[in-house]
């Protein structure tokens, strides 16, 4: 219920967060939104020794074209994913994966870069950033990388993010086919997905990616490629599961997941 | 570290313990008592107030990120003319039974009305999902927004 | 004004921010109370360190069980008597070991933190299966089997005549049920805040029963009741888990007596989950009898309760009422009761919504749709078939002292049925049914009996209260306003309404006019308290009782002042009038006033316009009626979805329909989550995993359906008001209502039962066995 004591630093720019971070190292954590480290720091299973606030880095707050991209800003809200215009018009899916996380409070407050440096098997948009081969921009005391979605996810909670290193951007490149789905199934409504489909139809095939079934968020390759084969949707979906490791657990059994992501990603298929 | 927020309407700056939540900012330091504390995973939406006009949960807000900001909490609600259209709905619609949920209720039903003025049932139940009732099933609740939505909104 | 819809007087102070809950109550030099609870499920102590959280500023002190050795034990089960904190051994995760006082609340969690206790495991039993094997350990010392308690509720000869029941009935099934352990999760969790001035302690809590609690605070400490004085102030919902006897109530004024500052506890959620007490847990096996038309001749039930690591006095027993309302709102000649309480490695479980009448009402229910299913007859006839008609009211069920008041259970099934369109139903279930597209279509019946209206004092003293009446005082004040106090102690219900609309009546005053007072043993006389659907059926009568006896005083005063007989008068709108003469009238004001003027009244007459009244009922009530669900069932995840959920309840005498609304609403949903969501859980090590609300599924807004209600109200003659109860019905009716349905819409498949929660996982698995 009370977080354990901590030492507070709010970063006035980018370059200030990163210079609190590699002066405290592995003590600090960045606070964004802050809508899962709180909630973990509360049960005291996070205690870092000092919070370096970069809630305020207007900076990082945006959606702007970049050529024949979206670029998002680290700390763009949920709730402005969700009204964005370019978002609407270029990368949709990105738009219908953030309407359906948590509830009006927590989309008030959470941020993309929060969200997928969390890491979460689940996250919502780890979906769609990964559907949508988003590029995750990290910069750090060497400057700055682009980390492709496929490879920012390495374990449970776990990034390719390097200490010292923070989320500033998200790349997106803009569909240019609109047809996409986002089929999310969880135990209640406001419930995090125990598994969750976003596909995005693109030129010659489809994307499709999977949250809640394994440590990390994971591309449907196996659907990918059946589908480029011209293997029908239907069949295809049955692929779903394929190489996924599922957790198997209180809220679902491995064999239930794999069962949801066939019947999820046949659903999303069926909806391009 | 000191703070300074403004609380409807009223500024307050206080020295606080960077870890103290804006709930307990509310509650024990400004003795604003009606925004309440239900659970301990944001999940239950008892303390919901506005932040900048937006809703938030502020057991998962650290009253050092609400520094220089606004809130509204329940008790900033009513005017000098009565209780607020939503209120007045709950009372109406009897939209409350223990009342323990009811402050972060009318919040999130607030800040739904005034992004959605004329929601469907659907629409008001998932503007209220983040909140949890145990007394009334909800449906009641559905009805004191919907009463609310006709009768001046979010106001 | 009994009747009418009224907005709740409760509601103004509630909507602004401005209600008090224990945690907003402050006291100068207020400290905090925080407890390190077990993270065993069952192990022995071999340490405790509380070096490091004494040594941290702010610290007043920690303390562990032998530091209250010298307190008696809590209310318990005479023989099993438990402690406030764990001593050598703790039984089940979330068991408090130590406490500690800081001067604020993040000092008191910073040092619960810091407080290192060692154990040493021992092995664990999760499970009344694991309790009762062979091999099992003994988890509360005098107990070897981890048996507490083997309760034959009927007697041999019964259990005779019901074996010979079943081997003469034409058909027989067993059966194997599941009631699983659910968490009452008021929105508010428990609180306690205690200042011990001068000779005793004020204690206010998140209590259902405030001078109960303050009987056995007095007890413990040695006091006369008269010293104690304990609130009950607003109270964020309750449904019986704050009727149990928490440690804290009595550790928290025992600390601020020690340290002579008031000190509060206020339990977090996660806390909540695994600390306060649980309900249901019941296993129950049984066989019935019955014929080709479906007409029960004879039900054996045997049932096994899970009361958890220490056993509660109130949980240990709770499956005597389960047992009592076996038969529902059958005409069953026979049925035989046992039960087992069995002792775990788990939270103890006692009261939630109903206590052990749900249970019942599940058992009864699913049997009937069983029976139906076994003889290929449609549920609704085979109720029929078995309904106790309204000329046999009042009902001697095969319990005694169980008697059904007046009611009329077809009526409120055909009323049921027609709203939902039955046959329409089935007629839309046989066409999805073709359509491998669509969703499955099932729907449930429940027609349901239960308790209300607790005492009468001789049942209500077996739960150790002091009595089952529930008492008023009504006091005209000398403007002619009313102030009721009453012993009741609610926490949602909108008694200050319902109370003020039954005085309103008997005095002839305004519904504005009256204030009703509770949840204070300083300020009302006596109490028993909100639980078992006592508000109206009880309380409602005193309230009733009191009221007309004070409006029979007034009337003596008016009659002095217009120089008549009392049977000469008539109530105009605000006083009263000589029949016949219109200008011989006096106000009630006017005649409040000159009830407090001793040298204006006629010698002898006692001053003040005041009563207190006891009303204790001569039977429980019992609320009935019959609730019907839609469900479609998704083929492909199995994700259950409630298309209509239809409600037609007997409650006897509604006093608002809006707050009757209200409590239906609410009770069918905690219904509802049970059937769909909600399980207290835990692995075989006995870690709870269901210790927070995002793994305890109380299901939102959009998890739950609407309601329609409608109403028979067939008035009870067990008390004047007519009124039977309905807090606990909908939780009663529910479930079954839910899981009849879903197994309904599977039937076709073979499926004869779905445990609950009916999960999408369990329903997809069952119905990927099946097919």
């Amino acid at each position: 219920m009370i977080p354990a004591g901590f030492s507070y630093v709010r970063a006035g720019s980018v370059q200030e967060a990163l210079d609190e971070l590699s002066r405290h190292g592995g003590a600090a954590r960045l606070l964004a939104g802050g809508h899962s480290l709180l909630p973990a720091m509360k049960l005291r299973r996070a205690e870092p020794g000092v919070l370096i606030d970069i809630g305020r880095l207007g900076e990082l707050a945006y959606v702007r074209a970049d050529g024949d991209r979206i670029a998002v800003g680290a700390l763009t809200r949920h709730r402005t994913l969700e009204r964005d215009p370019l978002v609407a018009e270029h990368v949709p899916l990105l738009a219908a994966a953030a309407a359906r996380i948590g509830d009006q409070q927590v989309r008030n407050r959470g941020t993309i870069g929060g969200s997928l440096a969390n890491a979460d098997p689940a996250a919502d948009l780890a979906a769609a950033v990964l559907a949508l081969d988003g590029v995750l921009v990290a910069r750090g005391p060497a400057g700055e990388r682009e980390i492709p979605a496929r490879k920012f996810f390495t374990g449970r909670c776990r990034s390719a993010l390097a200490a010292g290193e923070m989320l500033t951007e998200i790349r997106l490149p803009a569909a240019t086919d609109r047809s996409y789905a986002f089929e999310k199934f969880s135990r209640r409504a406001l419930d995090w997905a125990v598994v969750g489909v976003a596909a995005q139809a693109r030129p010659g095939g489809v994307a499709v990616a999977l949250i809640g079934m394994g440590p990390t968020p994971v591309r449907a390759t196996a659907v990918e490629e059946a589908l480029a084969a011209g293997v029908p949707a239907a069949e295809a979906a049955r692929l779903a599961a394929r190489g996924c490791e599922p957790p198997d657990n209180a809220a679902a059994s491995a064999s239930y997941r794999a069962h949801l992501a066939e019947v999820l990603v046949g659903r999303a298929l069926a909806a391009l | 570290m000191r703070v300074e927020i403004t609380v409807n309407g009223q500024p307050h700056t206080r020295e606080v313990e960077p870890r103290l939540l804006l709930v307990h900012f509310l509650r024990d330091v400004l003795s604003l008592t009606g925004t309440h504390v239900g659970c301990d995973t944001s999940s239950c939406g008892a303390c919901t107030v506005l932040l900048d006009g937006m809703a938030v949960k502020s057991c998962t807000v650290l009253a050092a990120q609400a520094d220089g900001c606004a809130v509204t909490t329940i008790e900033g609600l009513a005017g000098q003319d009565g209780l607020s259209p939503v209120q007045e709905g709950f009372r109406q619609c009897h939209g409350l039974q223990c009342g323990f949920c009811t402050p972060g209720m009318v919040m999130a039903a607030t800040a739904l009305l005034t992004e959605r003025p004329d929601p469907s049932e659907q629409e008001i139940r998932n503007g209220l999902k983040g909140n949890m009732c145990r007394c009334t099933g909800y449906q009641m609740i559905v009805e004191s927004v919907q009463w609310a939505a006709a009768n001046g909104g979010a106001r | 004004m009994v009747g009418s819809a009224l907005p709740r007087k409760e509601d103004a102070a509630l909507l602004t921010g401005r209600g008090t809950f224990v945690d907003d109550i402050h006291r100068p030099g207020l400290l905090h109370m925080v407890y390190v609870h077990s993270t065993e499920a069952h192990a022995l102590i071999t340490g405790i360190d509380a070096e490091a959280a004494r040594a941290l500023p702010g610290v007043l002190g920690v303390w562990t069980a032998r530091d209250f050795a010298g307190l008696p034990p809590r209310p318990s089960v005479p023989g099993l008597e438990r402690g406030y904190l764990a001593g050598e051994k703790v039984h089940y995760v979330g068991e408090p070991v130590a406490v500690v006082v800081a001067a604020d609340r993040y000092t008191a969690a910073d040092a619960a933190r810091a407080v290192r206790v060692e154990y040493e495991p021992l092995a664990v039993m999760a499970t009344v299966a694991d309790a009762l094997a062979p091999d099992a350990v003994p988890i509360y010392a005098p107990l070897p089997g981890n048996l507490a308690l083997e309760q034959q509720v009927t007697s041999e000869e019964v259990a005779a005549e019901v074996a010979a029941g079943l081997a003469a009935a034409s058909h027989r099934l067993r059966a194997r049920l599941v009631n699983q352990r659910c968490a009452g999760a008021p929105m508010e969790p428990y609180g306690v805040l205690a200042d011990w001035t001068g000779a005793g302690p004020t204690v206010w809590a998140t209590v259902q029963a405030p001078h109960r609690v303050r009987a056995e605070i007095a007890e413990r400490f040695g006091l006369a009741r008269h010293l104690v004085r304990v609130v009950a102030p607003d109270v964020g919902g309750a449904f019986g888990v704050k009727s149990s006897f928490m440690p804290e109530l009595f550790l928290v004024p025992e600390l601020s007596r020690r340290l002579c500052r008031p000190v509060k506890f206020v339990e977090t959620r996660s806390e909540h989950m695994v600390h306060t007490y649980h309900g249901r847990d019941q296993q129950q096996d049984i066989e019935v009898g019955f014929d080709g038309e479906g007409r029960i001749l004879a039900l054996d039930v045997t049932l096994t309760v899970n009361i958890g690591g220490v056993p509660d006095p109130v949980g240990i027993g709770l499956a005597t009422l389960t047992s009592y309302m076996l038969g529902g709102c059958y005409r069953i000649p026979k049925i035989a009761a046992r039960y087992r309480s069995v002792v775990t490695n788990t939270t103890p479980t006692a009261s939630y919504r109903g206590a052990g009448r749900p249970e019942a009402s599940f058992l009864i229910e699913r049997v009937i749709d069983l029976v139906a299913r076994e003889l290929g007859r449609d549920p609704a006839d085979v109720r029929k078939a078995n309904l106790i008609q309204p000329g046999e009211m009042p009902y001697q069920t095969s319990f005694e002292g169980i008697v059904y008041d007046e009611a009329d259970y077809p009526a409120a099934l055909d009323l049921l049925l027609d709203e939902l369109d039955y046959a329409g139903l089935r007629e839309e279930q046989a066409r999805r049914l073709a359509d491998p597209r669509a969703p499955l279509l099932g729907v449930g019946l429940s027609t349901f009996v239960e308790m209300g209206g607790f005492g009468p004092t001789p049942l209500f003293e077996q739960f150790g209260y002091l009595g089952g009446w529930e008492s008023a005082n009504v006091r005209m004040q000398p403007d002619g306003s009313v102030i009721v106090l009453v012993g009741t102690a609610p926490h949602g219900q909108g008694h200050q309404t319902a109370l003020s609309q039954i005085a309103a009546d008997q005095l002839g005053v305004p519904f504005e006019a009256i204030s009703v007072l509770y949840g204070d043993t300083a300020v009302v006389q006596e109490g028993t308290g909100t639980m078992g659907s006592r508000g109206m059926p009880v309380a409602g009568n005193a309230v009733r009782q009191a009221s007309a006896e004070v409006a029979d005083q007034a009337r003596r005063v008016a009659a002095h002042m217009l120089e008549v007989d009392a049977d000469d008068l008539v109530r105009t709108g605000d006083g009263y009038q000589v029949k016949g003469m219109h200008d011989a009238t006096v106000s009630l004001a006017e005649v409040a006033e000159r009830a407090f003027k001793p040298h204006l009244l006629p010698e002898g007459t006692a001053l003040g316009l005041e009563n207190t009244s006891y009303f204790e009922p001569k039977n429980l009530s019992y609320p009935s009626g019959a609730h019907g669900c839609v469900v479609e069932i998704d083929r492909d995840t199995g994700q259950v979805r409630i298309l209509r959920y239809v409600c037609v309840d007997d409650c006897g005498t509604v006093i608002n329909p809006m707050t009757a609304r209200g409590q239906i609403h609410g009770g069918v949903a905690q219904g509802i989550a049970q059937a769909l969501y909600e399980k207290v859980a835990f692995d075989a090590d006995g870690r709870p995993l269901a210790a927070s609300l995002e793994d305890y599924m109380v299901p939102g807004a959009l998890d739950l359906p609407p309601y329609e209600t409608h109403h028979i109200e067939t008035r009870s003659s067990f008390n004047p008001l007519g009124a039977k109860g309905l807090g606990e019905a909908g939780a009663t009716a529910a479930p079954q209502a839910v899981v009849n349905a879903v197994v309904d819409a599977l039937a076709h498949l073979g499926v004869r039962d779905v445990e609950m929660p009916c999960t999408p996982e369990r329903v997809w698995k069952v119905m990927h066995d099946a097919s």
